[in-house]
């Protein structure tokens, strides 16, 4: 199931892919599928094997904890590398907050993504960076 | 009402007739079949009957074998296709698909208001209706045969609405169902622009006239003898993927389309590689885009009805209602659309007969029991018995099998009304819709090795998931499958009272 033709100029604006090219962006374009979920829909399940990279391209997720909402996503942000990297089950629900849009990845395919392109790699290494970041803060 | 008389259609009209469900089918075309009335363009079928399985025809494990028939409650019924095919290959033509579809709305007495063709929706408020829990609103389907009402609307048109991507020229050349008889292409050199299946089907059929094939898309193909689904390249058109990868005279680009220009009697296509950006034209006699098709929905996007994807299908719940316009529903091909839980990236069967054949009959079911108040019995399980049945179901339940990790087998666990066969269900809605102690069993797969099986247990409103180990044979009764099945079950059932 291929994406929608104005998705290369969405994610153009992402940070994620900053320093990719045109025909690099159509390439990711088709590269990705894209899902969307109704309002209330679950996207990732707690404990639940065989989830994917998603990239928000409309509406806002909530991160849910044992049914407790800690956090909320928007367009550009992403979900699911967590597990994907560790290859394990995600240890948050992800909800829609509104009608959503995604680009999704499946797990098994994001090391040779990333591995692809290094610039995205990096891109999404500071992200981790400042998820851990703000964690600490909140920790400390 | 039901719009589409498809094999989505008449699947649908068929089980809701059997639940007693008064409905109205209407067809813009002339006869039962749908889009197998005009296609594949070569005439035969991607998906198989098998003749010969070792399980009766009137059986329902043999629907594991039979891609392509109707699902029936009566054994009379059963496996249409095999019994009308004519032996010389085990996918059947597309006559025979469009006469076993005929036959089976035939010998069921599925009534279709053909040659009315549905123009335009409207939602209008409405007094709350006795019965159910559609009151609130109406919809009104404009016709060529004047003005339907009805609560529920079920669309099952198909997805072949020629789609052509925003390519400078691609508008100006012929689309898959364009196709012109084989012969014209005589010594042509053809472009197809799309690597997916119905690019590869042309290919394959032009290989003993054209001079020279191209195919070319920016993604890589996909073969499904290596994703180990239906996504993916089918095998009986991997012939021309030889032919290039043997230097024969194929080649398959991995590049951007940037212009399709007339040049003289033929065409100049401007192609670029999409990792070193390098350029390359090139000149064929023919251009082909077998780019795919988009869902036909008509004004239903006014209405709200939400969509996405380059096919433009409507968002669904996993019992394929919008996801945005409440009792609007979707059958047939269209259902691909509600993704369900999609693990490891790997689609459900939905967009085929052989998966949403079983949509249609869950679709069924669901609007009987919630829009009008139809309780279905839930047959009884001893405690003894359930083990055996999860596991019966898992290797030979046709649901299971066709609709991986989307269609699941429930039985209930309720200290007070014993153990209860719930019947086939949406796994995502299992999982996310809370509700008593239950267990859900489906077949799931990686996309690696061979299907195994997936038990999802609901203890308290907490649903937790054990992936079982694959069998080489595909069985999964015997001692160790017991033994696991067993344990997961004893969970629940060790804490309250034996109903046996």
């Amino acid at each position: 199931m291929a994406v929608r033709d104005d998705v290369v100029n969405t994610i153009a604006a992402f940070s994620l892919f900053a320093d990719l090219t045109g025909p690099q962006l159509e390439q990711v374009a088709h590269l990705f599928d894209e899902a969307f979920f109704g309002d209330g829909e679950r996207i990732l399940r707690q404990g639940v094997s065989g989830s994917g990279f998603y990239i928000i391209l409309e509406g806002t997720a909530a991160i849910r904890v044992n049914g407790v909402d800690r956090s909320s996503l928007k367009a550009g942000d992403y979900f699911g590398e967590i597990s994907c990297l560790l290859g394990e089950v995600p240890i948050a629900d992800i909800v829609a907050a509104t009608p959503l849009r995604c680009l999704v990845l499946p797990g098994g395919q994001l090391e040779g993504f990333l591995t692809a392109h290094p610039k995205v790699m990096y891109r999404l290494l500071q992200g981790e960076a400042r998820k851990l970041k703000n964690t600490t803060k909140w920790l400390s | 009402m039901v719009v589409g008389s498809g094999p989505g259609g008449l699947q649908l009209s068929y089980s809701l007739s059997r639940l007693g469900i008064d409905h109205a089918v209407l067809s813009d075309d002339a006869a039962p079949g749908g889009m197998f009335r005009r296609w594949p363009v070569f005439q035969r079928m991607l998906s198989w009957t098998k003749p010969f399985t070792g399980v009766s025809r009137t059986s329902r494990a043999y629907e594991r074998y039979d891609w392509n028939s109707l699902i029936p409650d009566e054994d009379a019924h059963r496996a249409v296709m095999p019994a009308l095919m004519d032996g010389t290959s085990y996918f059947p033509s597309r006559p025979e698909m469009q006469q076993g579809l005929e036959a089976f709305a035939e010998r069921t007495g599925i009534r279709v208001r053909y040659g009315c063709r549905w123009e335009s929706t409207k939602a209008i408020s409405s007094p709350a209706r006795g019965g159910g829990q559609g009151g609130g609103q109406d919809f009104v389907l404009t016709t060529s045969d004047g003005d339907y009402r009805a609560p529920v609307v079920v669309f099952a048109v198909g997805v072949a609405q020629p789609y052509r991507p925003p390519i400078s020229g691609l508008d100006d050349v012929p689309h898959y169902g364009d196709f012109r008889p084989v012969e014209s292409y005589k010594d042509h050199r053809v472009f197809i622009v799309g690597k997916q299946n119905s690019g590869f089907e042309i290919a394959t059929g032009l290989l003993p006239w054209a001079r020279q094939l191209v195919l070319a898309s920016p993604s890589v193909t996909k073969l499904s003898v290596n994703t180990r689904t239906l996504v993916g390249v089918r095998a009986r058109y991997v012939q021309p993927y030889e032919d290039a990868a043997l230097a024969g005279g194929v080649v398959i680009l991995d590049t951007t389309i940037e212009e399709v220009r007339k040049d003289g009697a033929g065409f100049l296509v401007r192609t670029r590689n999409a990792t070193d950006g390098r350029e390359l034209p090139m000149v064929a006699d023919d251009v082909i885009a077998a780019t795919g098709f988009v869902a036909p929905l008509g004004d239903l996007p006014e209405l709200g009805v939400a969509t996405f994807g380059q096919s433009r299908l409507p968002a669904q719940t996993p019992f394929w209602e919008s996801a945005t316009v409440p009792g609007i529903f979707f059958a047939g091909t269209i259902t691909q659309g509600a993704a369900g839980l999609k693990k490891h990236g790997i689609p459900s069967n939905s967009g085929a007969v052989q998966g949403y054949r079983y949509n249609a009959r869950v679709l069924a079911r669901h609007l009987a029991e919630t829009r009008f108040g139809v309780r279905i019995p839930r047959p009884q399980l001893k405690a003894g018995e359930a083990v055996g049945y999860l596991l019966s179901e898992l290797s030979r339940g046709p649901e299971l099998w066709h609709q991986r990790s989307y269609l699941t087998r429930v039985i209930q666990l309720d200290p007070d009304h014993g153990i209860t066969d719930e019947g086939i269900l949406p796994l995502a809605h299992f999982i996310d819709s809370g509700g008593p102690d239950a267990v859900a069993v489906a077949l799931e797969s990686n996309g690696q090795g061979d299907p195994y099986p997936a038990v999802y247990l609901r203890k308290d409103g907490h649903v937790s998931e054990s992936l079982l180990a694959p069998h080489p044979l595909l069985d999964f009764n015997g001692t160790e499958y017991e033994r696991q099945m067993a344990d997961i079950l004893d969970q629940v059932l060790s804490a309250s009272p034996s109903p046996a």
